[in-house]
């Protein structure tokens, strides 16, 4: 022997008291922690992941979990996870897959960063009322207007408008494909943006014929691999977004195994039954700014000039130079997805350590663009990590028009970010093809989650405008007045042009 | 009666080019004839319909690109990326085009008469009746069938022997064919030369012939000549690649 087994990362305990041996726990497990030994259920805590459908289910709550239960002696920096990966990797040789978001203890800016409100010299609204405006229209917001007026005394507008998507609330739902989420999960988030006046992504999946009925809503992607994209799919969606980077993974491509390529996921992205989707790296017809502009006009000629299109890159080192490119194109919005950004599957090398955080990337973002007076030419939509209403309020205070929430959104449907997406076997019924998984799904109360998370945090933002004076979401956008910095060092507050509490 | 509309394109932007044939193509033309054309991109983008048109010079990048049904015919040669993402529909072009032709084509055909650049027929991917083919009657550039994921790409080597390097580099689906013999040292890791058998002699023979029929070629030469055949080594270049956290 010479690694030997691990200690086991969690233990399930079955308190035989409180248990009745209804065997839910055996059902509902796919990872095969339950079975039944005689009169008693036995458990295999080593198949456990943490996803919590076990202790759902549990009519008596006889089920318990602990994380870690054998400690290995402690050291600052031969963490757990630096041995259990060196472990893997000496096993096996390979790059290591990881799901979720980053998983590293990095600072969270977001809560080094605190909101205003007002006291006596200026009055806060109440919500209750007086009108607080959330709605925002995502797309390009011309720099002049050519009016004339014509003898009959009409005005008459010379300049071509361009298309803009309007959104009833800042909080829009990011692009995760049919593949790497089920039919249920995406069928459950797109009512909900339908009923929330908001927009959701398709991710490069195509787009499934049962969410033809909430076309309007959904922003179709059109990212390296091509999948699922022919005039069609353009035509159907609100906006067509351009997938440069994904912020869980900058830099690389993406690839959906084909144990996950089902019929139906094959008839969507329009691939052989079975067969590995690989996305390459790059876009093969991209290798400029020039050639990304070029593919923004190839999209909106293709579609008439009809459909607002994103450009969507991970934040990296040069996010800034990288978005002013951008919004010289035709594009209408410039998507920024954050180092925090989650995926189905991303080696972990590079969803713990490429890219930086989104509070920093929006905010040079927006200097950027304001610095060289381009910044009506986009909207800066944010992503990666946004957990609360708070979030978005900084976001936006930070200079962003919108947010995408992706995690957030799936936690609402049930997710217990467990983290083991990859593997196709989703408890919840989300990141999984499974039929007898997908069906645990029901899109009808899923979608009312998804849909009241919406509202939740668009209650809580209308709260927090009020409370600052704000009656506009437009007022609050990249207002750093309305921002401090707590505990925050004085580089990091000149990236993000806040100010430190108390000043 | 078959309906013509002939449009001038000296100095045309894209965008009323492509307005005046989706006109033309929604009033029930036939056969659009498009002269003096000089570098216009986009030109049948996103077009639908079973309608021919014939292109006179050279249009720019991204000609056909999510074309789906119309045959465009070119005479002269074109730029980059002609049938980029192209679902269905036929590009015929008497002439050289440039790189990436025919990227991520899922359906349809493009012909190119002369040579085309690097990265031909890259990621070009089938599905069902969807099944792409690229066919170029000279020679191609290296990295010809980069990614490719599925559909024929067929060289004829009109011009001389094919002597593209990294051929079918990320190869995972899909066939290179190429007329003559290709040096091993040309083909890219996981793309591997397998014969080619009498049954894929059959399957490619009407290919051949309607290359040949458009461009006026005597096709049993071609049909009858010694070809390469390459392959991917394994539809799953990934498997063996990544361990779970």
């Amino acid at each position: 022997m010479t690694i030997g087994s691990l200690p086991s990362r969690y233990r399930i305990s079955i308190d035989p008291v409180r248990c009745m041996e209804c065997e839910r726990c055996i059902e509902n497990c796919p990872y095969g922690v339950f079975r039944r030994d005689g009169d008693r259920i036995l458990v295999n805590s080593r198949n456990c992941t943490a996803c919590h459908r076990c202790i759902a289910c549990c009519p008596r709550d006889a089920i318990s979990l602990e994380e870690h239960p054998c400690d290995y002696r402690s050291h600052p920096i031969w963490t757990r996870e630096a041995r259990e990966a060196i472990y893997n990797q000496a096993r096996t040789g390979r790059i290591i897959l990881a799901g979720m978001g980053n998983a590293l203890d990095y600072p969270v800016i977001f809560d080094r960063l605190v909101l205003d409100a007002c006291q006596v010299t200026n009055p806060s609204l109440d919500p209750l009322r007086e009108p607080i405006e959330l709605r925002t229209h995502i797309g390009k917001k011309l720099a002049k207007l050519d009016l004339r007026r014509r003898e009959n005394g009409d005005i008459e507008l010379r300049t071509a408008l361009t298309p803009n998507l309007r959104v009833e609330t800042p909080i829009m739902i990011g692009h995760m494909s049919y593949g790497a989420i089920s039919l249920n999960a995406q069928m459950a988030m797109a009512r909900a943006a339908k009923e929330t006046g908001t927009f959701m992504g398709t991710g490069e999946g195509g787009l499934h014929s049962a969410l033809y009925p909430y076309q309007d809503r959904m922003i179709v992607q059109v990212a390296s691999g091509r999948f699922g994209v022919n005039i069609d799919y353009l035509e159907r969606g609100a906006a067509i977004e351009i997938k440069i980077g994904q912020g869980a993974k900058p830099g690389i491509g993406g690839h959906l195994p084909g144990e996950k390529v089902c019929e139906e996921v094959s008839r969507t992205r329009m691939i052989p039954l079975g067969s590995d989707a690989i996305s390459p790296a790059p876009h093969h017809d991209i290798y400029s700014i020039e050639d990304l502009a070029q593919l923004v006009r190839a999209l909106k000629e293709a579609t008439e000039w009809k459909k607002p299109v994103f450009v969507k890159i991970a934040a990296v080192h040069n996010v800034a130079a990288i978005a002013a490119g951008i919004a010289r194109s035709p594009a209408d919005a410039v998507v920024i997805d954050g180092f925090r950004g989650g995926t189905g599957a991303a080696p972990r090398v590079f969803r713990d350590h490429v890219g930086i955080p989104i509070e920093a990337a929006v905010a040079s973002v927006d200097k950027k663009l304001r610095d060289q007076g381009i910044r009506n030419e986009v909207s800066v939509i944010a992503s990666g990590g946004i957990r609360g209403s708070a979030d978005v309020a900084k976001t936006i205070a930070l200079g962003a028009d919108a947010v995408y929430i992706g995690t957030a959104a799936l936690v609402a449907m049930g997710c217990r970010v467990c983290g083991n997406c990859y593997r196709g076997l989703c408890p919840w019924g989300i990141a999984t093809q499974r039929p007898d998984l997908v069906q645990r799904l029901n899109p009808d109360a899923a979608s009312e989650q998804v849909a009241n998370l919406i509202r939740a945090w668009t209650l809580e933002l209308a709260e927090l405008l009020g409370a600052a004076g704000i009656n506009s979401i437009e007022s609050l956008r990249g207002n750093r007045d309305r921002l401090r910095g707590y505990m925050l060092d004085e580089s990091l507050m000149q990236v993000l042009d806040v100010r430190q509490v108390g000043a | 009666m078959a309906k013509q509309v002939a449009i001038d394109g000296k100095g045309v932007h894209y965008t009323p080019l492509n307005q005046q044939i989706r006109k033309a193509v929604a009033d029930g033309a036939d056969e659009i004839v498009i002269s003096n054309i000089l570098g216009q991109r986009f030109i049948g983008d996103g077009l639908r319909g079973n309608v021919t048109i014939q292109l006179y010079g050279v249009p720019g990048g991204d000609l056909a690109m999510f074309m789906s049904g119309p045959t465009i015919i070119v005479h002269g040669n074109a730029e980059h990326a002609p049938g980029n993402t192209m679902d269905a529909g036929k590009v015929v072009i008497h002439g050289n085009a440039g790189d990436a032709v025919a990227h991520s084509m899922r359906g349809g055909k493009v012909f190119v008469r002369g040579d085309i650049g690097y990265r031909g027929g890259i990621h070009m991917k089938q599905y069902e009746d969807h099944y792409p083919i690229l066919v170029v009657g000279g020679t191609a550039q290296a990295y010809l069938g980069e990614s490719l994921a599925g559909g024929l790409l067929l060289v004829l080597g009109l011009n001389g022997p094919v002597q593209a390097r990294e051929i079918g580099s990320g190869i995972h689906g899909g066939e290179i064919i190429i007329r003559g013999d290709v040096d091993d040292a040309c083909l890219a890791t996981g793309a591997t030369k397998v014969p080619l058998t009498e049954e894929d002699r059959m399957r490619i023979a009407p290919v051949i012939r309607e290359f040949a029929d458009d461009f006026g070629l005597d096709p049993e030469p071609l049909t009858g000549a010694k070809y390469t055949r390459i392959v991917p080594a394994s539809a799953r270049p990934f498997v063996g690649k990544y361990t779970w956290e």
